[in-house]
């Protein structure tokens, strides 16, 4: 039984920290899938939403009460939700309109150009806004304000799940089944689909690609936003280099699951998660970071087009 | 006649797809032979399988009796088998001169190590790869432009250029993918005369796919013609022409696209439209 | 001898010269300057190197800073456990022979360990193209470090000191030179027109005879190498070394070099490195100057702000860098015979 149990608190966690590398690895895949193009900046754009997050909570503090609770009672959990639900839309917001913008400057004008030209323009973009965050606001961390109460969920046995982690996972399935609903219902979502098999058919049918672009990209951002803010909740401690190794992670694991399929971004941060923790359960922490970058090696040399994803041949 | 290249009942599957069935061919030392078909019919796929980018799901390629099933590509040029690109890939960097000489690699006896040493064997070879670039420029007539890129040069030099490349790399069989396309009638008629001299003057074998009509019925000994990944003639021009089934699959596609004599391939083996 | 390998050798035999003399005198009256020309000859092999991948391979690899950590950590050891013996056979540390001999086996090993490691990784990464092939060697840089710092015996990470030889003028520009001849030597011969027409089509190439894995790996390779010699040098300049040094910005670093200067053009790469070399130190010079606001001190002395901002500038007006790949020194050199 308490096997059971461990194996089951690993899974919780696992499950908690591939929820974030599933929310920012599906703006990777989006990205890919429009573009085919692989947004380094993306990473520092869940930095950001983080950022966001600590820059607007102390204007709304004393309307929600950030950090004067100390548990979730029945009374005071949907006022709690409400208050971080509203920092988390607004930095979703925020970021989104910044993906806008970054696409807009540094890739759009290079959309004819080779490839490799706009991969090295999205490593500046990710370079200048570390250093820049770095700079405006400093590189030591800084305290993220505790926007829920922070302790064990009750009634769960030996099982230590926080409520952080809860609120994780289930901020993660409600932003999954959002984003099915867009991408598999609305016309826009069509467009989006439509535009990652065949961007010229697109054009020819009276899609505005460059809206739909737009909107992928905000898409994208939104939801690597919503990752740093639900990560800031569990560990409080945000630098702006914060980032770069999630950002790298949840690319594997966008890779694992099959670059340019969303629901293959959503499977490959779980399995990044989970053997993340594994790694660290079986006791050999500092391989932690080591083990994304051996699953995207033994990927890339096997599979790369990944669990669920198409082969693309090359006309010749 | 001596058999150079033999498929025998080569057949290409992708997945559920059967894109060549049982596919025989024969090319003789010094023939010059088409490849012709409807659009679709498979013919850019047995040129890739004799290339080898493809490799026959059944069947076997033979070069000179040599199995050349599985081989990489750069090994089967290596074999004695060139080829051009229906869309022109040349080696844009490159000036004209040195596209040529890019494609003598194959057959230079020195290495990276020599290249450093730079002893007299490495600058003797160098010379001569020099001199034959240059003189293979020369009898196309495009040693004058040898230090040009090749993207300032018109649309009929390039082709000329990716042959004379391929030339290089000295083959017993050169592979033409659609040299035509895009050319004007004058073009057209140079190319095929192009095509004849390269033949005789470098006694090699030629397989020639093409849509133009007039052009394969005009320099072509024998002719195969595919429908659907499928032979269904084979023979002389005039034998083609004549043949009901060919005239089927080419009428039967401009049928489907209904304004057939508008349709840019509308045009039956005798050349009319 | 034929042209080449005789201007090598001169070139070699100058900086024997140079060293032999002034050596002492530089490195005591101008001890700023002198490690900035170290440096800077240390950023040309990089970056010359990583040329011939990114450059004349067309072969995007985010991970050259992993094998100049390499080179750095194998030479460290190297000369930390067999200096003292080699040292002792030679005539002691006081001896400036023993101590050549002593930085020139360390580098080799250090070069020699790079390859192999630049072979290990190439042969199955080269295998994937573009942006694939970036992240995989971003990947294999990365796991390099984090290999090293949880290796004890490299000092995880904790300084890593280096003792024995001290490299100096003549290994340093002895080796750019070399660096500089072996590829400029091997990219303007038949052989190596191959290298671009790997970059230019690869479908081509394969079509005419160009074994273009092999092409790619042997590129590969020989960077691997003099980015470990790199590695080398400076592991005996600073005399210590964290794994930190040797992260993912070093990579980038190396590679804004290598995009300034026109991926292609040995020329104008040399040229960025030692631009890109002296910018930060003239940049830091001139922020405490009366020109610069003190609000805007912060931001000049901010290298990493400024080569992002020049990363994105560049390839939004100048992809193709400095001298672009359409060099003078491609069109003059490209007549191979020796004259």
């Amino acid at each position: 039984m308490d096997r059971l149990i461990e194996i089951l608190q690993q899974l919780v966690n696992g499950v908690s920290l591939g929820s974030i590398y599933a929310l920012i690895a599906l703006g990777y895949t989006m990205v890919y899938g429009v573009l085919r193009f692989i947004n380094f900046a993306h990473g520092d754009v869940y930095m950001l939403g983080a950022y966001a997050g600590y820059l607007l909570a102390p204007l709304f503090a004393h309307i929600f009460k950030f950090g004067e609770f100390d548990t979730f009672t029945p009374e005071n959990t949907l006022f709690i939700l409400s208050g971080a639900g509203l920092i988390m839309i607004l930095s979703m917001a925020i970021c989104a309109v910044i993906g806008v913008l970054i696409e807009r400057i540094a890739y759009r004008p290079l959309r004819e150009r080779p490839r490799l030209n706009v991969l090295i323009t999205a490593i500046g973009v990710s370079l200048f806004l570390q250093n820049m965050t770095q700079y405006r606001l400093g590189a030591n961390p800084k305290a993220f304000p505790q926007l829920i109460p922070v302790h064990v969920v009750e009634g769960l046995g030996n099982l230590t799940v926080l409520t952080s982690q809860l609120a994780i996972i289930i901020s993660t399935i409600i932003l999954l089944i959002v984003l099915r609903f867009i991408v598999m219902k609305t016309k826009i979502g069509l467009a989006m689909r439509a535009l990652s098999l065949n961007p010229t058919a697109c054009s020819i049918m009276g899609v505005n690609n460059d809206v739909v672009i737009s909107f992928t990209f905000a898409l994208g951002s939104a939801l690597a936003a919503a990752a740093g803010i639900l990560v800031s909740m569990d560990s409080p401690s945000i630098n702006p280099l914060m980032g770069n190794l999630p950002g790298i992670k949840a690319f594997v694991a966008a890779v694992l699951g099959g670059i340019g399929n969303i629901p293959g971004a959503a499977l490959g941060g779980l399995i990044i998660g989970i053997l993340e923790t594994l790694v660290i359960a079986i006791g050999f922490p500092q391989w932690r970071d080591g083990i994304a970058f051996a699953v995207l090696i033994v990927i890339l040399l096997f599979k790369p087009t990944g669990i669920l994803g198409r082969v693309e041949r090359e006309k010749v | 006649m001596d058999s150079l290249l033999k498929l025998h009942d080569c057949t290409i599957r992708f997945g559920g797809l059967t894109a060549v069935a049982s596919f025989s061919m024969e090319i003789c030392k010094r023939e010059l032979v088409g490849l012709i078909g409807p659009n679709g019919a498979g013919k850019t796929t047995v040129f890739n399988m004799v290339t080898g980018v493809y490799r026959p799901t059944e069947g076997d390629v033979f070069l000179a009796g040599e199995r050349l099933n599985g081989l990489k590509p750069y090994a089967i040029t290596g074999k004695g088998i060139a080829r051009t690109f229906q869309n022109i890939r040349l080696f844009n960097s490159l000036t004209v001169f040195d596209n040529v000489r890019a494609a003598f690699n194959l057959h230079i006896k020195h290495g990276p190590s020599h290249a450093l040493t730079r002893g007299k064997a490495f600058l003797k070879e160098e010379s001569d790869i020099e001199k034959r670039t240059l003189e293979l420029l020369k009898i196309f007539n495009l040693d004058r432009l040898r230090e040009a890129m090749c993207k300032s040069l018109p649309y009929g030099d390039q082709r000329r250029l990716e042959i004379v490349r391929a030339l290089a790399t000295q083959p017993k069989l050169l592979l033409l993918d659609e040299p035509a396309a895009g050319m004007t009638p004058t073009e057209k008629s140079n190319l095929m005369r192009l095509i004849e001299f390269v033949q005789e003057t470098f006694d090699i074998s030629v397989l020639l796919v093409e849509h133009d009509m007039r052009v394969v019925m005009g320099i072509c000994k024998r002719i195969y013609v595919l429908d659907h990944g499928v032979k269904i003639a084979e023979g002389p021009p005039e034998k083609i022409r004549k043949d009901p089934k060919v005239i089927e699959a080419y009428l039967g596609e401009t049928e489907v696209e209904g304004e057939g004599r508008n349709s840019a391939n509308a045009e039956t083996p005798n050349g009319e439209r | 001898m034929s042209r080449g390998p005789l201007s090598l050798i001169l070139a070699l035999a100058v900086c024997l010269v140079v060293s032999l003399f002034g050596e002492n005198f530089i490195a005591s009256k101008f001890a700023y300057y002198y490690d900035i020309l170290i440096t800077i000859g240390i950023n040309i092999i990089l970056a010359t190197s990583l040329n011939l991948v990114n450059g004349y391979t067309g072969q995007f690899s985010l991970g050259h800073a992993g094998f100049m950590a390499i080179g750095a950590y194998a030479s460290a050891s190297w000369s930390n456990h067999l200096d003292p013996i080699i040292l002792g056979m030679l005539g002691g540390p006081g001896n400036p022979l023993a101590t050549n001999v002593g930085l020139f086996v360390s580098m080799f090993f250090a070069g020699i360990l790079a390859a192999i490691a630049g072979f290990g990784v190439g042969v199955p990464s080269l295998r994937l193209k573009g942006d694939y092939l970036a992240i995989v060697t971003l990947g294999f840089g990365e796991i390099i470090r984090v290999a090293i710092l949880n290796t004890d015996f490299l000092g995880a990470s904790r300084r890593l000191s280096v003792t024995g030889s001290y490299t100096t003028l003549f290994w340093t520009y002895g080796s750019v030179v070399l660096c500089i001849y072996v590829v400029l030597g091997l990219v303007h011969s038949t052989y190596g027109r191959g290298f671009v027409t790997v970059r230019d089509d690869e479908v081509a190439a394969d079509a005419m005879g160009i074994n273009t894995t092999k092409y790619k790996v042997l590129a590969f390779v020989i960077a691997s190498f003099f980015a470990g010699i790199a590695g080398a040098l400076y592991a005996h300049f600073k005399a210590f070394l964290t794994p930190e040094g040797f992260n993912f910005f070093r990579s980038v670093d190396v590679v804004v070099i290598v995009i300034l200067g026109g991926m292609g053009s040995t020329v104008g790469v040399t040229v960025a490195a030692v631009l890109l070399t002296i910018l930060p130190e003239a940049l830091r010079a001139l922020a405490h100057t009366q020109f610069v606001p003190p609000a805007y001190q912060g931001l000049l002395e901010n290298r990493l702000i400024l080569y992002s901002l020049l990363l994105i500038v560049l390839m939004l007006t100048r992809p193709q860098g400095l001298f672009g790949d359409r060099g003078a020194s491609r069109k003059r050199l490209s007549r191979s015979r020796g004259d």
